[in-house]
């Protein structure tokens, strides 16, 4: 009952950089007096990948052979459930991505361990681990403990820890678990669709133009195209809108979208709903311009304007004529 | 087929929070809706209903857990096509988390049996995106989280759901299952008055935990977690822009070309 284990996802291409930040998270847990720092890889080619998070800090890592070549949830769920039964952590940190969302809660649930979700900050001191998460859209922030809990689970949101770089490392022991996941599979995977080819790739853009809920109409995006096109950016957008049909899925920032890392991220009639943000955190100047003061996004932002967005707009077009 | 689609009452905040002890807003702090991903897991359940044959015998039934402000949210389930209603409430559910609140649903379910659960993939005020996982995995079922479409063919459903990173995968799994539901996978209708009026004549039962084999202080220890205090963050760092439209763009225009260096 004790120690800190991470477990790190694997994506098509390997590692995902959200388990380097589930690292950086553990090491400092483990720094706190949580015990030694382990990181867990489900997969077929978990092994291989070992490398890719032997970070310093790291004390073992722990690989979990699978028989399927990529992620189902039911197969997590009995791969987690064993390394928590065998490993007995008394923390296990997972990323609150897409992936995890589909087992984590239920190995919780079936464990009977203590659990949060998309959890911003956490320390480690006398009575246990410390969670903070943001809820109420943002506005509030929650301090979780874990009474009697031998075991917490917990989802970092990404981009909200600081990554720890692999390298430095190399002193991680490497060891194997097998579970039996063999036919633990409940659904059946028909299709894997990548986003839109040929469409923009909004994680490689210098500036981004990106617009919310704020824009009120399709009819409006033509206009906010034009603009970031005279700014020299490319247009991007929050959730709602890719979920309206009025944005294609490509240009989405956030959770379930893509993370973004420009030099200027101009937020335009975006409320800051925690999705997005999880999108944004890499950005270097965050700009935003929104009608309501309380929007969340100006907690976020280093600059900040209240302001019709559409008045903002044109004088932004004149600017860039 | 029986859908038993599980729905949240959310607390929305007023401008000014003001708080009733370190854990708890004030009631007076706090207005109530039926959360937005539930209206479309609901919509999601009505529109299977009605696609099923009359002789299929298609019920919705929604359930929520919650103090009296969940009767509304489930009278707006009603006339939103929910064949009945299900209340489940008992005082020491007040600030039930994820996990205790699927303790207390996959009792409900194990007395509705439904073929399908649907839950939405998160609720507003909590934002834990747990709720329905969890109760997937306390009755062993199927699922599949945050899906955006779906289709059903007899005893099997395709789910669609979203990845990190923007890509889309397609499942395929087998009734008994259990969906969560993100906004955007339907427009949930908007009842008519008329709609409203027939949904009072449906049934809308009240239970409590001990009707439901349960025992408050069991549902509380299953919780996750337990809160300490609520906070507000700290003002944002935001430096704001003032001024007119025109100065506002000026400085922006400013930031962006030093930033960029042009």
């Amino acid at each position: 009952m004790s120690g800190v284990l991470v477990l790190g996802e694997l994506g098509e291409r390997g590692v995902r950089s959200s388990s380097l930040e589930l690292i950086g998270a553990g090491r400092m847990l483990s720094e706190q007096g949580a015990g030694p720092l382990s990181v867990a890889l489900v997969g077929q080619d978990a092994e291989a990948s070992a490398d890719a998070v032997d970070a310093p800090g790291v004390r073992e890592i722990v690989v979990v052979p699978s028989p399927y070549a990529h992620f189902e949830a039911h197969v997590a769920q009995v791969a987690l459930e064993g390394l928590i039964r065998v490993r007995r952590p008394a923390v296990v940190l997972a990323a609150h991505t897409s992936d995890s969302l589909g087992f984590v809660a239920a190995v919780a649930a079936r464990a009977g361990v203590g659990f949060a979700s998309d959890v911003s900050g956490v320390s480690w001191g006398e009575s246990g681990v410390i969670a903070r998460r943001r809820c109420h859209g943002e506005r509030l922030i929650a301090e979780l403990d874990f009474p009697g809990r031998q075991t917490v689970v917990l989802l970092l949101r990404t981009g909200a820890f600081e990554p720890l770089e692999a390298g430095g490392g190399g002193r991680a022991a490497c060891t194997r678990l097998d579970v039996v996941l063999e036919g633990r599979a409940r659904t059946e995977r028909l299709e894997r669709r990548e986003p839109p080819a040929g469409d923009v790739d909004i994680a490689k853009a210098d500036v981004l133009v990106s617009i919310g809920r704020g824009v009120e109409s399709a009819e409006q995006i033509p206009r906010f195209e034009a603009l970031a096109e005279r700014m020299g950016a490319t247009l991007s957008a929050s959730g709602p809108l890719v979920e309206a049909g009025w944005v294609s899925r490509a240009r989405k920032v956030g959770q379930s979208g893509r993370t973004v890392a420009p030099r200027v991220y101009l937020a335009l009639g975006i409320s800051g709903a925690a999705q997005h943000l999880a999108g944004v955190s890499k950005a270097k100047t965050i700009i935003a311009v929104n009608s309501d003061p309380n929007a969340r996004i100006f907690d976020a932002a280093h600059y900040g304007a209240v302001a019709d967005l559409f008045e903002v707009a044109a004088e932004l077009e004149r600017q860039f004529g | 087929m029986r859908i038993l689609v599980a729905v949240k009452q959310v607390a929305k905040l007023a401008e000014h929070v003001t708080f009733d002890g370190p854990a708890r807003v004030s009631p007076a702090a706090v207005s109530w809706q039926l959360n937005e991903w539930d209206r479309s897991s609901l919509e999601t359940a009505v529109r299977l209903a009605e696609g099923c044959e009359a002789s299929a015998g298609a019920e919705v039934v929604a359930v929520s857990v919650g103090d009296e402000h969940a009767e509304q949210g489930l009278r707006a389930c009603l006339a939103a096509g929910a064949d009945r209603a299900l209340r489940v409430w008992d005082e020491q559910l007040e600030d039930a988390d994820p996990l205790a609140l699927a303790t207390v649903l996959a009792a409900v379910a194990r007395e509705e049996r439904p073929d399908l659960i649907l839950c939405g993939a998160q609720s507003s005020d909590a934002a834990h995106a747990a709720t329905g996982v969890a109760l997937a995995g306390l009755l062993d079922l199927a699922r599949v989280a945050v899906v955006g479409a779906i289709e059903r063919d007899n005893a099997r459903l395709t789910a669609q759901r979203e990845l990190d990173g923007g890509a889309l995968e397609v499942l395929r799994l087998s009734l008994p299952a259990l969906l969560t539901i993100q906004t955007g996978i339907n427009e949930p209708r908007h009842p008519t008055l008329r709609e409203i009026k027939q949904a009072r004549a449906r049934p809308l039962a009240t239970l409590g935990l001990a009707e439901l084999g349960l025992d408050g202080g069991a549902v509380r220890a299953a919780a996750g977690s337990r809160t300490l205090r609520l906070l507000s963050p700290e003002p944002g760092g935001a430096l704001m822009l003032d001024g007119s439209a025109s100065a506002i763009a000026e400085r922006i225009a400013e930031i962006v070309r030093t930033r960029v260096g042009a």
